[in-house]
């Protein structure tokens, strides 16, 4: 087996695969190196890394969703890969325009059918950011009830006042924006 | 009520309330039931083992609830768990009791501000007798509070049963 691909050889993969517009934007000196990928081409791109011979990129080690708050109006979906052959890290990002309230929910394509570790990371960042994953086999809620309002680890989050009849906050204060509060 | 081993040199007659001798069974074989929710559950378990050894009280981890007397809510409560926590009070047999064990079964613990998961105090779903404080409490913490039931129980009367008398008020209350 040939030595690992330099993170350049790698975007340059990337382009020669999929046309220049798939890479958004690259940061070299990340830990591990990063790439951000368009939103749409995600799956494709995983697909593509996970069985090039130049990469194998065969373990997902975690996917983390961030909201980056009303402010920014943008939430992103962050994926670190690892090549077991080639010991090789990377790490991919996209970025998704934040739903307003009353809006759908941000959507990305899912990864789970190339790595199965992907179905339950999926699960969580939808639970507890809302971001919807397309093709995911079984996007319910994974940590919290399946009746539960909102997804606490939003920057605008605010617990609903009720569950199953229980007061849920610590105190009986009320907010007086309380209207529209809820994503 | 004086200790049974000096009376049974009186011909074998005991005279006593049966208030006391109902009391005093009761208080001397607190079953809790055998579940624990988090790390103050560790603290349980030792009260339990041999190093504090429970069972010299009577205390002794029951399987189900409906051969428990008292549930020790040992740990964080979360709403998921909260309706299976009250399904399994439910089960209990009259006269239960229930020990908050911990600062997140007491009032939420750390995740009084944050934690959106998280019952802010088990009083919520069920009625608490004792709440013993601690994060988590020492096994001899436990031991108090349980120490502190028995005493709640010691002063408890046939005459007018609690759990009679609430179910009394929610009758009438429901009447009207």
């Amino acid at each position: 087996m040939s030595a690992p691909a330099s993170f350049t050889t790698l975007v340059a993969l990337l382009q020669d695969k999929f046309g220049t517009g798939i890479v958004l934007g690259t940061d070299e000196a990340g830990m591990p190196p990063a790439v951000l990928i368009a939103p749409d081409a995600i799956a494709d791109v995983c697909r593509f890394l996970y069985e090039g011979e130049q990469t194998y990129f065969d373990l997902l080690s975690c996917i983390t969703g961030l909201d980056n708050g009303p402010e920014a109006a943008s939430m992103e979906v962050v994926y670190n890969l690892y090549s077991i052959p080639y010991n090789q890290h990377l790490m991919l990002k996209v970025v998704l325009p934040r739903n307003l309230p009353g809006q759908s929910l941000p959507v990305v394509p899912s990864v789970s059918s190339i790595w199965r570790t992907a179905d339950w990371h999926e699960r969580e960042v939808f639970d507890l950011v809302g971001i919807h994953f397309t093709g995911h086999p079984d996007l319910r809620r994974i940590l919290l009830p399946d009746d539960w309002e909102g997804h606490p680890l939003r920057k605008d989050y605010r617990e609903q006042e009720y569950y199953h009849g229980i007061w849920v906050r610590y105190g009986q204060e009320r907010l007086e924006d309380e209207s529209g509060k809820h994503q | 009520m004086g200790l049974l081993d000096q009376k049974f040199g009186q011909g074998g007659v005991l005279v006593s309330h049966v208030d006391d001798l109902v009391n005093w069974a009761r208080l001397s074989s607190l079953w809790p039931m055998g579940f624990g929710i988090a790390c103050c559950a560790i603290e349980m378990m030792g009260a339990f083992a041999s190093g504090y050894d429970l069972d010299r009280i009577g205390v002794f981890p029951r399987p189900s609830p409906r051969q428990s007397d008292v549930m020790i809510v040992a740990g964080t409560v979360t709403f998921k768990m909260a309706d299976r926590l009250r399904r399994l009070y439910e089960q209990m047999p009259e006269p239960r009791y229930v020990i908050s064990m911990g600062s997140c079964a007491n009032c939420g613990g750390p995740y009084w501000q944050w934690g959106y998961h998280v019952v802010k105090g088990v009083d919520r779903i069920v009625p608490v007798d004792v709440y013993v404080p601690g994060c988590p409490p020492r096994p001899e913490t436990l031991i108090g509070g349980i120490l502190k039931l028995q005493e709640k129980i010691r002063k408890e009367t046939l005459m007018t049963p609690e759990a009679l008398e609430k179910l009394i008020a929610r009758k009438k209350g429901a009447a009207v």
